[in-house]
């Protein structure tokens, strides 16, 4: 905000050194192209090494069998992997979206006063969480419990990853469902349960599903979590309370063995996963997000990775 | 004349829907509560063992009857690769945020917001592979070896061999990961700038970089603080890329001294010795202690961030950030 004294100070200055200032203003330009370049090259080239290396390792069986052995001739694949970062998926959404989404209900519906705000402001700091922290309570409070690493310990604890993002998003796109809807149904005698759950839900339908599916691809690549609580396995899912594997423990575990032959596969893990994530994070945005425009854009800051 | 007749009250459905609602949302108060009090519970045996040391401390032996845990070099390591990584991260985002608000022709502004969106999404174990596998070597080649045989092994901070494993290789790695994060909150925040500031501005007859300046610098100023505490509260609680890259030193000699010189972070260390580490002992208590200084750290971090990027929604109406 400029003040009259100040105005009166710049219109002196812009009115000698004009020479020097568009030198200056022309340098600084080259910085911030500059800066664009040296930020940009490495993030792109993330994704081209990742594509041309990843895509060198695919093959069906490397996506449908168990790994082989460690060091041996027989490399198996990773379909143990894909299949357990499916279940956690599933499970996890099982928990995530339904807590999550009536949490946002009651944020926009029930929300305006202290105790809302106080959860708001919770739910803000949780989504930020280190996800490893996580991890050991998750450890701590079902594994330790129960005595196993588990398929549930992991679903659990990527619910909590899932859970603030769904609820702030929901609550994010009921908001946007004008009061007058509600109204008119207040006005027909509906209930407002009845009125949340048949007037407000489906006219925010497309801003919920946008806020689970980025909370989808945010925790198919969670690692941290996944290695205090399902610990990994090379077989295929052997049952719930048994552990499992998962694409992003996987390439961990690929990437510290001294092989050349579990170096490519694990290109090949990131390539899937990468593909998983991406196609979510480009479909939702390709379908939902550029019919609203700014008003979404906390979805994609919270959809973004830790 | 009509009459209406109206039901008194609410109904029993109303009221367990918003009771369900109030629960759902209770639900994430609990989960923290929960955190605090089993990662305060877990590590309680080594807080009684260590004390204060276990804060101050740099022993780190897991050895059955010499055991003995402290934590300053994962601390002093968080601290450093967080603040190495934030340095490159800051003046680079804030680089691209001003490129696509202020400076980048329409044409390009859209894809490249996209691709930087699109790029904080890439899980952290794909950060940690590729410079696992591809920039380590450059970093190697290029930036460790030249400055080692410039500097020598007199000067502290480049003293060691360089092998790529390292701290500086992590902290730039983890920079690379910020920037996305940092760069587009920091976009969306300058955009919320009025135009009117601008126009003022260029009336005044000042150029481009001096409406940056005078015009949404000043205006923007603490919801970009807002977004460097939160890139800050990502680089401390990153766990994958920084465990890949930074050589897992432990004990004393992960104390950050040299760039070059293997280091050990908070998150690090819970992730590479916990599958070590047996039920119910010390080594498992310390790493849950561990787990609860990171905690606190992260807590403080996101707070501050939060308020930050509160008051900015308050003082700047319709303005969606945060």
């Amino acid at each position: 905000m400029i003040t009259v004294e100040q105005r009166a100070e710049f219109r002196k200055h812009f009115r000698y050194n004009v020479g020097r200032r568009l030198v200056l203003d022309k340098v600084v330009k080259c910085i911030v192209f500059l800066c664009v370049v040296v930020a940009v090259v490495p993030l792109v080239a993330i994704l081209v090494n990742v594509f041309s290396n990843g895509a060198a390792a695919l093959s069906w069986n490397f996506l449908t069998e168990i790994p082989g052995a460690v060091g041996s001739n027989d490399l198996g694949g990773i379909g143990p992997a894909i299949q357990g970062t499916l279940v956690l998926i599933g499970l996890s959404s099982l928990i995530g979206v339904p807590v999550g989404v009536m949490g946002g209900i009651f944020l926009s519906e029930y929300g305006n006063n202290k105790y809302g705000r106080t959860v708001r402001f919770f739910n803000d700091v949780l989504a930020e969480f280190p996800t490893i922290v996580i991890g050991v309570f998750t450890f701590i409070l079902i594994v330790l419990t129960v005595g196993g690493f588990s398929v549930w310990a992991g679903s659990f604890a990527l619910s909590i990853v899932m859970l603030p993002i769904v609820m702030r998003t929901t609550e994010e796109s009921l908001k946007l469902v004008p009061v007058t809807y509600r109204e008119a149904g207040y006005a027909l005698g509906i209930r407002r349960w009845r009125v949340v759950f048949t007037i407000v839900l489906s006219g925010a339908k497309s801003g919920l599903v946008t806020g689970i599916l980025l909370s989808v691809a945010r925790i198919a690549g969670e690692t941290a979590p996944l290695v205090f609580t399902i610990l990994g396995s090379s077989q295929f899912i052997q049952g719930l309370d048994g552990p499992i594997d998962a694409l992003p423990l996987r390439i961990w575990r690929l990437s510290s063995l001294p092989y050349d032959s579990s170096v490519t596969q694990g290109w090949g893990a990131a390539f899937v996963l990468i593909i998983l994530v991406l196609s979510i994070n480009i479909g939702v945005r390709y379908l939902f997000l550029r019919r609203k425009g700014q008003t979404l854009l906390k979805f994609k800051r919270l959809g973004s990775m830790s | 004349m009509m009459t209406i007749k109206m039901k008194k009250g609410s109904s029993i459905a109303d009221k367990i829907f918003k009771y369900v609602a109030i629960g759902a949302a209770t639900y994430v108060l609990v989960i923290i509560a929960l955190i605090v009090i089993n990662l305060a519970t877990g590590s309680a045996q080594v807080w009684q063992k260590e004390g204060i040391s276990f804060l101050t401390g740099s022993d780190w032996n897991s050895v059955d009857g010499r055991e003995s845990y402290g934590a300053a070099p994962y601390i002093m390591g968080t601290l450093v690769t967080a603040g190495i990584a934030m340095a490159i991260a800051i003046p680079l985002s804030f680089g691209i945020a001003m490129f696509l608000s202020e400076l980048a022709p329409k044409l390009l502004r859209t894809p490249l917001a996209m691709v930087i969106e699109l790029l904080a999404a890439i899980p952290s174990v794909v950060y940690g592979l590729w410079g696992l596998l591809v920039f380590r070597i450059y970093i190697q080649n290029w930036i460790e070896i030249p400055l080692h045989n410039l500097f020598g092994d007199q000067s502290i901070i480049f003293a060691g061999t360089p092998f790529g494993l390292d701290i500086l290789t992590a902290s730039i790695v983890l920079a690379i990961m910020i920037i996305p994060t940092i760069a587009s909150i920091s976009k969306e925040i300058m955009l919320a700038v009025p135009n009117s500031q601008r126009e003022a501005a260029y009336m005044l007859g000042a150029t481009k970089w001096e409406v940056f300046r005078i015009a949404v610098l000043p205006y923007s100023k603490s919801g970009l603080i807002g977004a460097i505490i939160l890139g800050l509260g990502r680089a401390v609680g990153e766990t994958m890329a920084v465990t890949m890259l930074i050589g897992n030193a432990t004990g004393a000699a992960a104390f950050p001294s040299s760039l070059f010189g293997p280091g050990q972070t908070l998150s690090s260390i819970m992730a590479n010795e916990f599958a070590e580490a047996s039920q119910g002992g010390l080594h498992l208590a310390a790493l849950i202690g561990i787990g609860l200084i990171l905690f606190l750290l992260a807590f403080a971090i996101n707070v501050v961030a939060h308020l930050l990027v509160a008051k900015v929604i308050k003082s700047h109406e319709g303005a969606v950030l945060a």
